[in-house]
Formats: structure tokens, C-alpha cells, sequence
């Protein structure tokens, strides 16, 4: 019934529609066409698949065969960081490791029990399994354990028949000679995270580490290589039966250092168990010949992993083991600051070097008091004395006349307060404040605020980077800047040479009067820093020292005569600095030393800073081209 | 009473009810079951692939299949009147999908392509390539033959065509784009297109080729290079088109035997679950077998142009021609690049590779297809074009 009616009705509209629409036609010859079209495309696919598997079947099957052998890339050893005569700072050492290929087991937690039964693996070990083996794919292989003896590997060798997919292979490991003495220059590398990973394939191989601080961190392209292959011959169930062949990759590039290592462990031996930092730079070239801040740390425990407790205990540390000080360190310069503001006054010809000053032990400027750290004053002082006997009252007038723009791009022109480009990650730069900066923070810049940055306090921060270059500038008056790369490969690098540097636009005969006044401090009578006399015959050495007040001392405080900031806990005691460059006449090293909460620039950095610069001299780095031989006496001096 | 609702009470009376069973008894069993061998070359296919296990791969894929098949049998049930009442919606959907995951796709080597949804992974570019056929067949059937002569009418199907090429090219997922626009391409040409038109567009096309390959990804372009010269990197991007010619090479004749494939075993093979399943079957099969799935492959093809051919209503041709077409662009991407033909594209080949958004959208497809067979002498379309047309 119900097909007559659709019968009916379609011939009752078929011959009709069918005459009157050409669409139909059209579509009908177009969907013709293109069944013509697919029938030769699958033809021609089902032809080209004829060709890959009959006609080039031979082919392809020694391919597939060929296959067998399978290719894997090799990490590259990454290259070494050796210091400026050769010594070795981070090289690698062979890691034996056992690997878990987990397609290869049919019961991988069975074949780990098996392992661990022999091996002992500790719980960090399989929760690191257990995660590995979340995250990766199943033929990629997961470490079970690495750095393994030959004892070990011969008793894994010995149970290899119940323990499926396990297989043992070299990697390197890197290892650090020097451990806390050079961490925080050369860093520390850390197996890659899967960011690195998805931006170089490389990364990707088993035992790649990344640099993750230090030298090993900004250095890290040059010193990973490229990568090699190795053939291995596998059987069908893809285990490594034979080596066939080997490419090596291109080795990571060997990166030497300006430093000196055995200097850098006198400078660490002086500075014993003091929270400080000091670095020492070439004032010809700025080449840093050591940079030290302690306390330090143990950069090989970051390549099998740091432990959670560690990792507290070092960031909770007061003494922040962890920070590179001279570099990321900032601090008030305190006195240390008054050289470039003598600059400044100079340089915008506010002051000549005869002009004098009166002392009365205070300054009164807008109704404010500013003291003088002598309470009875230096009576009348020029530039030269102000700078010997550290003249708070001097500066602080000096700096009203000259303004603080004059002195902070004085300080900025001597490196202070600036990037200074070394080749270390995680720097600060520090600041030298001006007017433009407070406003640009919603302040208004006070009167008092020029006159406190006058003898580096208020605002004003620098890093002892900062303080060292600074020092070797005005030794040279030319415009050094510091640097840890010497030479990549064997190839030295052209910061290496003096002529790099351009002079410094400031007249000569400014730079003499400063430097006669740092030379006043420590040797004239009445100077700041007579302990900082270096006891080598025809050797002078110039320097000022700061010592940088880190908390208000109120004015009934001061005027009780009872402070002595000695007495005060150690975080609020000040900040002692020196810095100083040597031989007088013919300035070649330049050194800054910072000692947290050392109290007085004077008593605490001085003598340090004359020791260093002792050594210093005494080895001449920058003079050889192998290191000195150790002394008896100084290997004597190590044990201290 | 005004036009569109004559219009209207004409289009429903034209449409012959039929009950349910009597609509099952008219879906084409034998072209079920064609699809359902299909289904089953990838059932054992995914077994192997998974190293002889139902799990991970072949199970899943079979519960999919499952589900797939009951949506293809109720789609099928679906007159065209309600698929053309659907058809603008669906497009609406598919657009703001593949804008969704433009904005809050998940990431798969370097392109946007997934989109979760209730747990799921959907790919709304599979989706779009049948809301489009859906969407250009509607606007076709609405349109007379004579329209077609006038370009102004072409222009808003054009833009329904490269509104979501643009956004699946932005994704980006140059396969898919390329495959969109194809059968948006074929459905211009088989609803009646004028030739001189289409000599007219053609002409420019080298130019816009140019264009086009200066705004590729880097790593489409890796693509390209290293298909013009694969050995170039063999370690790198050559890698997959290299290894995948090595596994269908070796099969020979009569194959490597099943679960004996060495290539997709021991892991040589890249994907060998999902885009390049079929150089699995190539490997594990031989020639005889690849050419046996070739063969089934082309009978889908050819069966669902003829159904679409024998439809007596616009929209179910044009449904039809698009989803068989779709099919069609589907096989010959993903095999011509398996066998390193062009370049290697993201395209799965359909019912076999693993995926269940791919599977659920072929299915749907199918679907599609099936309804227009089951309603095939519904005269609904063009006899019932407006008077004024």
C-alpha cells in the first residue's frame, strides 16, 4: 500500500523533474569523474605501493635488516672549565649506570625487586623509577642506578639471565676537583627538565646535563658538543648484541678561566669562616684572578639530585650559601663610595683637590644633623686628607655642591651601579640613585638623601664586582671591565688584551690626587688603614676602606659615647669594606673585600684585604703562564 | 498564505514517512558490513601494534567502533529535512569548536588540535569537515542549477569553505586544511559549478601556492624539505618517512607474517598506532595485503559516490558526493604519505588508526551517508526550489 503510493508518486514527478533539471545530469557525469579520478588514485598508490614492496622489496628488506642495526646517539662529553693555567675546575668521569628497558620485561616491578636484591636501591631511587617510568615512553630506557662499581656491575652481569631488559652502560658524570672552592663560579649542571628538552633534541639522550649556574649555566652551549652516534647491532627483541660503529660527537669546547686556582684557595683560606666575598681583577685587562664568597657549597650534589632537607637548610641560611656574593651581593659601599664622589666634585670642577673643608664633627644642612664618624671632627681638610683620614663632613659637603646626577654618572662611568656583562648568570647590578629614580618610584629625592649617598650609605648599592672594578679604573683610569672567560678552546679571547679597554674620559691629574689620597690611607701616618701596609720590600699599596652602617644609629645612641656597633648582634653590625690595588706606582691588581657584618672596614677588611693582595703580588697570575710552585711555607699556610 | 509557508507545507507533504524498521531494512547491509571488514582490519591491526595484546590499543578501538556503529544507524535514520534544518546550527558548532581550540586547545607537537570535552579528546577539525558537507549541501539544494552560473551565489559557500580552513590552518593542521578544502572544492564542482569559473579560479592557484608555503610553520616546512630529500636528516624529520618506506619495503609479497613485522615490533616505526598503521598492515601483510585494504578502501569510495549518484534529491547527492569524497582525501593523504609521497600531514587513515575522535566523526559520516541511500527517492530539493528561483 504504502510502496504503490511512493511508486505513484514518483512517477509522478520523475520523468517531469528529470526533464527539467540539468543539475542532476551535471552531478551525475562530475561524480563520474571523480570516481574515474579515485579509482586511478588508489590505482596509482596500489602501483607506487607495488614499487616500495616488490620492485625495491630487496631493497628495502636490507634496509629493514640494516634496521637491526640499530643507530642511537651518543652524548657528547661536555667540555671542560680549567682555570687560567690549565688546572681542571669541572671535568667528567666515567659513570658506570644500570638502565630498565621497560618494553623489554614483561613484570617491570618484578625485574626492580630482582635488581634491588643485589643492588640495593633506596626509597629516593624508586620513587625517581617510579616517576621516571610514569613519564617516559617504553622504549626509552629508565636509570636504575648509576655510578656503580666494577663489583656491582659484575654481580648484575652474573643475574643478567633473571633480570630482563636491564643493561649496563657508560655515561659521564661530572665531577668537580675543587667542590666549594669554585662553586659559585663554575656552578653546577642538573639532568634537563622537559622545557629544556623540547628545545633541543640533544637534551633529550640520556646522561645530557644542563648547566645550571656559574660558568657551567652561561657557558652552557659551548660546552655541550654535538652529538656522535654509535650502531649496535640488536636482535629482534632489540637487545644490544654487538658495537658496529662508533662516531664520537664533537666534545663540549674547553673553557678556560681568568682565574688563578691557587690564589682563589688563599684568598678562601684567608677568609676562613667569615660570612665575605672578595675578588681580585688584572687592572690591565680586567681579568678576575679570584672571586671568593663564602660560605659555599658542594656543586656535585646537584647532579644526582639535592635533597629536600639540604635544599632548606641551604636557602633558610642566614649566610646564604647558595649566592654568588660578589656578584649578587649588594651592599651600601660606605666610605669606599668617597673616591667617586671626590671624582664627581672634580669632574664638575665644584672642588678643586686643595680646596679645603672645616671639620667640626657635623655637618647642619636644611636643620638635619650630619655627624661626622670622628665626634671632634678633622678641623680643616683637603681632598687628599678627606680621603686619608675618611672625612664624613668633607663629602657630605662635597656632594651638596656637586648633586647627586654628577655623582651617580661619575659612579656609573667607574662601574658602579651598572651591568658590568660578566659571564656569570644571576648578577645585580646594585644602584646609584638619583632624583629621576626616587621619582620614578613616587618619592621626592631630600637634600639629605645626596649628603648620606656622599659617604656611600642611604640608597647607594654596589656589588664587590662592582667595588673591584671600580678600584682598578681609578688605578688605570681606563675603563676595564671584569671577565671570566680567557680563552674558549685555546683560542684567548680579545678582552684579554689591555688595548681592549679605552681610556677613561676624565683628565689624569684628578685620577692622581685620588689615588695619592688612597695611598695616604694606608700609608701616611693617621690613615684610615695602617694595618693594610704590605710588608714586601718596595711594594706600596693604595686602598680605602668603608665600613657600612646596615641600621639607623639614633643620635641619643651616638652622643651616649657608649656605641660600639662590636657589641651589637651579628646581622646588625656594619658591613666592613676595603678596597684597595697594588704596587703603587704601577698599579696591576685591584681588589675588593666585603665582609658581612665584619664591623669595621679598618680592623676587619683591611688586614684581609692585605693578606689577599700579599698573595697576590707574591704569585703574580697575571705575569706567568704556569702556576707558581707551592711553597713549603705555603703549603703550610693552606692548613691554617 | 505567504510563500515560505507554502513552501514549507509542500516540503513536508513531498517527505514520505516510513516507519523505523521498515528505514533499517533500506540502510545498505552489505556497505555496514564493508565498513565493519574495515573496522576489523584495524581491530587486528591495533592487536599487533600493541605487541600482540588487546590492550592498549585494539580494545578501545573496538569499543569505539561499537559506539560509532549505533550513532552511524541512528544518523542513518534521520530524513534529509531534518539534516538540513540541522545542517546551519552544526556548522555554527564546528566553527566555535575550532575557535575553542585555537584559544584552549591542548598542544600536540607544535599544534593546537585537541579540545577536551567532558574527559574526551575532540577534534573539532574532523568534526568541521562534516558540518561543512552538511552546510555546503544545504546551501546548494537551496540554490537552482541556474544560480550556480552567477558567482555572487558561490560567494557565501566560499566563504563557509575557507572560514575553517583558515582556522584549522591556524591551528595549525595542514593536512586537515588541505583535506577541508578539497571537499569543499569537489561539492563547488559536483553542485554544478561553471567550467569557465573554475578555469577562472584555477589560474591563480600557483601564486597562492607561493604564499601559502612563506606563511608555513617551521616545522611544516621541515616537512616539505626533508620529503624532497629525506635522507637529508635521517636521525631528524626523515626520520618517520625513511623508517615508515623501510617497514611497507619489507614486507615483500606475502609479508612478514602477522606479529612478526620487525620495523613496527621493535619500534622503528614512529606512530605506528595512529598515522602509520598502514605500513604496519604493508609490513605484517605484504603487498597481498595492503592491496586487499586498498581494495576495500576504494569499494567504500566508489560505493558511496554511487549512492550519492543514485540519491533523487540534491541535498542527499551533494551529502553523499562530500562524505565520500572526505573519505576519499582521508585514504589518499594518509596513505600517499606513508609511502613518502607528500609530506608527512597528521592525517589518520580512517576506522583503522587509533583515535576515537577520528573513528566517532567517520562514523558519523557514514552516518550521513547511509541516511541519504535510506531516503534516497525522497524528492526533496530542487523540484521544490522556490517558484521565484
Amino acid at each position: 500500500m504504502r510502496l504503490t503510493r511512493r511508486k505513484r508518486e514518483s512517477r509522478r514527478l520523475m520523468p517531469m523533474r528529470e526533464q527539467k533539471d540539468p543539475a542532476r545530469g551535471v552531478f551525475t557525469r562530475r561524480a563520474l569523474l571523480f570516481m574515474a579520478v579515485q579509482v586511478g588514485a588508489m590505482g596509482e598508490l596500489a602501483h607506487r605501493l607495488y614499487g616500495l614492496q616488490i620492485d625495491d622489496g630487496d631493497h628495502y628488506a636490507r634496509m629493514a635488516a640494516s634496521n637491526r642495526v640499530s643507530k642511537r646517539l651518543l652524548a657528547p662529553p661536555r667540555g671542560r672549565i680549567v682555570d687560567r693555567f690549565g688546572l681542571p675546575l669541572a671535568s667528567n668521569k666515567e659513570n658506570w649506570r644500570a638502565l630498565l628497558m621497560p618494553e623489554e620485561t614483561t613484570d617491570v616491578a618484578g625485574t626492580i625487586e630482582r635488581f634491588s636484591a643485589i643492588i640495593p636501591l633506596d626509597e629516593r631511587d624508586r620513587s625517581r623509577i617510579a616517576r621516571e617510568m610514569r613519564h617516559q615512553r617504553r622504549f626509552v630506557p629508565v636509570m636504575l642506578r648509576d655510578f656503580l662499581s666494577w663489583d656491582e656491575m659484575a654481580r648484575i652481569e652474573l643475574n643478567a639471565p633473571s633480570l630482563p631488559g636491564v643493561l649496563i652502560d657508560v655515561g659521564t658524570r661530572r665531577v668537580y676537583p675543587d667542590g666549594e672552592l669554585m662553586a659559585h663560579i663554575v656552578g653546577y649542571v642538573a639532568p634537563p627538565n622537559e622545557q629544556d628538552v623540547a628545545h633541543s633534541t640533544l637534551l633529550a639522550l640520556p646522561g645530557m646535563r644542563v648547566g645550571r649556574a656559574g660558568i657551567e649555566q652561561n657557558q652552557d652551549e659551548q660546552l655541550r658538543g654535538t652529538a656522535g652516534s654509535v650502531e649496535m647491532e640488536v636482535n629482534a627483541v632489540g637487545r644490544v648484541m654487538s658495537e658496529l660503529n662508533r662516531v664520537e660527537g664533537m666534545p663540549g669546547d674547553e673553557v678556560s678561566l681568568t682565574l688563578d686556582r691557587g690564589l682563589q684557595q688563599k684568598v678562601l683560606n684567608h677568609i676562613g669562616d667569615q660570612t665575605a666575598s672578595a675578588v681580585v681583577l688584572d687592572c690591565h685587562n680586567g681579568e678576575v684572578l679570584a672571586m671568593v664568597s663564602t660560605p659555599s657549597f658542594d656543586p656535585s650534589l646537584f647532579d644526582s639530585g639535592v635533597s629536600h632537607a639540604q635544599w632548606i637548610e641551604w636557602t633558610n641560611n642566614q649566610h646564604t650559601p647558595l649566592i654568588n656574593k660578589a656578584v649578587a651581593g649588594v651592599y651600601p659601599p660606605g666610605s669606599t663610595f668617597k673616591p667617586a664622589v671626590a671624582m664627581a666634585a672634580l669632574q664638575a670642577r665644584s672642588v678643586s683637590p686643595t680646596d679645603r673643608v672645616f671639620c667640626p664633627g657635623y655637618l647642619d644642612v636644611g636643620g638635619t644633623r650630619f655627624h661626622c664618624w670622628s665626634r671632634w671632627g678633622h678641623g680643616s681638610v683637603d681632598m687628599h686628607d678627606a680621603l686619608k683620614y675618611s672625612c664624613d663632613v668633607y663629602f657630605y659637603e662635597i656632594a651638596r655642591r656637586v648633586g647627586m646626577d654628577h655623582i651617580a654618572q661619575t659612579a656609573n662611568q667607574l662601574g658602579l651601579g651598572v651591568p658590568l656583562d660578566i659571564e656569570l648568570p644571576h648578577t645585580r647590578d646594585g644602584l646609584i640613585p638619583t632624583p629621576a629614580w626616587r621619582k620614578a618610584h613616587h618619592h621626592h629625592w631630600n637634600g639629605g638623601d645626596t649628603i648620606v649617598s656622599g659617604i656611600g650609605q642611604g640608597f647607594v648599592q654596589v656589588t664587590p664586582l662592582q667595588l673591584a672594578t671600580y678600584t682598578a679604573r681609578i688605578a688605570t683610569g681606563r675603563a676595564v671591565s671584569p671577565h671570566l672567560i680567557r680563552s674558549v678552546n685555546g683560542t684567548l679571547g680579545e678582552k684579554a688584551s689591555p688595548e681592549h679597554w679605552p681610556a677613561l674620559d676624565m683628565p689624569d691629574s684628578y685620577f692622581k690626587a685620588i689615588r695619592g689620597g688612597m695611598f695616604a690611607v694606608v700609608n701616611e701616618p693617621h690613615g684610615t688603614a695602617p694595618k693594610a701596609q704590605l710588608d714586601l720590600p718596595g711594594m706600596l699599596m693604595a686602598g680605602k676602606t668603608g665600613s657600612a652602617q646596615v641600621r639607623h644609629v639614633s643620635r641619643a645612641l651616638r652622643e651616649s659615647g657608649h656605641f660600639n656597633s662590636a657589641d651589637l648582634p651579628w646581622e646588625y653590625r656594619p658591613h666592613a669594606l676595603f678596597v684597595c690595588f697594588a704596587p703603587y706606582d704601577a698599579p696591576r691588581y685591584a681588589a675588593a673585600v666585603v665582609i658581612e657584618h665584619g664591623n669595621t672596614g679598618a680592623d676587619a677588611a683591611a688586614p684581609l684585604a692585605r693578606d689577599i693582595m700579599r698573595d697576590t703580588l707574591l704569585r703574580d697570575p697575571a705575569n706567568r703562564t704556569t702556576p707558581p710552585p707551592e711553597s713549603v711555607a705555603d703549603a703550610g699556610s693552606t692548613i691554617e | 498564505m505567504n510563500r515560505p509557508a507554502r513552501f514549507h507545507k509542500r516540503l513536508l507533504r513531498a517527505e514520505p514517512s516510513f516507519r523505523i524498521l521498515a528505514k533499517l531494512w533500506r540502510i545498505s547491509w552489505l556497505y555496514v558490513l564493508l565498513i565493519a571488514a574495515l573496522a576489523g582490519v584495524g581491530y587486528i591491526t591495533l592487536y599487533s601494534a600493541g605487541g600482540g595484546m588487546p590492550y592498549p590499543f585494539a580494545m578501545p578501538q573496538a569499543i569505539r567502533f561499537a559506539i560509532g556503529l549505533v550513532l552511524m544507524i541512528c544518523v542513518a535514520l534521520l530524513p534529509p529535512r531534518i539534516l538540513v534544518m540541522a545542517a546551519a546550527p552544526i556548522y555554527g558548532l564546528s566553527l566555535v569548536l575550532l575557535a575553542a581550540v585555537l584559544h584552549m586547545g591542548h598542544v600536540g607537537k607544535g599544534a593546537e588540535r585537541w579540545l577536551m570535552i567532558g574527559g574526551m579528546q575532540v577534534q573539532p577539525s574532523e568534526f568541521a569537515k562534516i558540518a561543512l558537507v552538511l552546510a555546503l549541501a544545504a546551501w546548494f539544494s537551496r540554490i537552482s542549477y541556474a544560480r550556480m552560473a552567477n558567482p555572487l551565489w558561490l560567494v557565501p559557500p566560499a566563504l563557509m569553505v575557507l572560514v575553517p580552513v583558515a582556522l584549522v590552518l591556524k591551528e595549525p593542521n595542514l593536512g586537515t586544511a588541505v583535506i577541508i578544502g578539497g571537499v569543499g572544492a569537489s561539492l563547488f564542482f559536483a553542485a554544478g559549478m561553471r567550467l569557465w569559473l573554475i578555469g577562472l579560479l584555477v589560474l591563480p592557484v600557483p601564486y597562492a601556492l607561493k604564499l601559502a608555503y612563506s606563511h608555513l610553520h617551521d616545522y611544516q616546512r621541515a616537512r616539505i624539505t626533508t620529503f624532497m630529500n629525506p635522507e637529508s636528516d635521517p636521525l631528524g624529520a626523515g626520520y618517520n618517512i625513511i623508517q615508515s618506506k623501510i617497514a611497507l619495503g619489507s614486507g615483500g609479497m606475502w609479508g612478514q607474517g602477522y606479529l612478526h613485522g620487525s620495523q613496527g615490533q621493535l619500534n622503528f616505526l614512529p606512530e605506528k598506532q595512529t598515522d602509520f598503521i598502514f605500513t604496519m598492515i604493508a609490513e605484517e601483510w605484504g603487498f597481498a595485503g595492503a592491496a586487499v585494504v586498498l581494495g576495500l578502501l576504494l569499494l567504500l569510495i566508489l560505493g558511496g559516490m554511487t549512492m550519492a549518484i543514485c540519491s533523487r534529491n540534491r541535498f542527499g547527492r551533494l551529502v553523499g558526493l562530500g562524505i565520500s569524497m572526505n573519505f576519499f582525501f582521508y585514504c589518499l593523504v594518509n596513505l600517499s604519505m606513508v609511502m613518502g609521497a607528500i609530506p608527512v600531514g597528521g592525517v589518520p587513515l580512517p576506522l583503522v588508526s587509533y583515535g576515537g575522535s577520528a573513528m566517532l566523526n567517520v562514523m558519523l559520516g557514514f552516518g550521513l551517508l547511509l541516511s541519504t541511500w535510506v531516503h534516497r527517492n525522497s524528492h526533496f530539493g530542487e523540484s521544490l526550489t522556490r517558484p521565484d528561483a
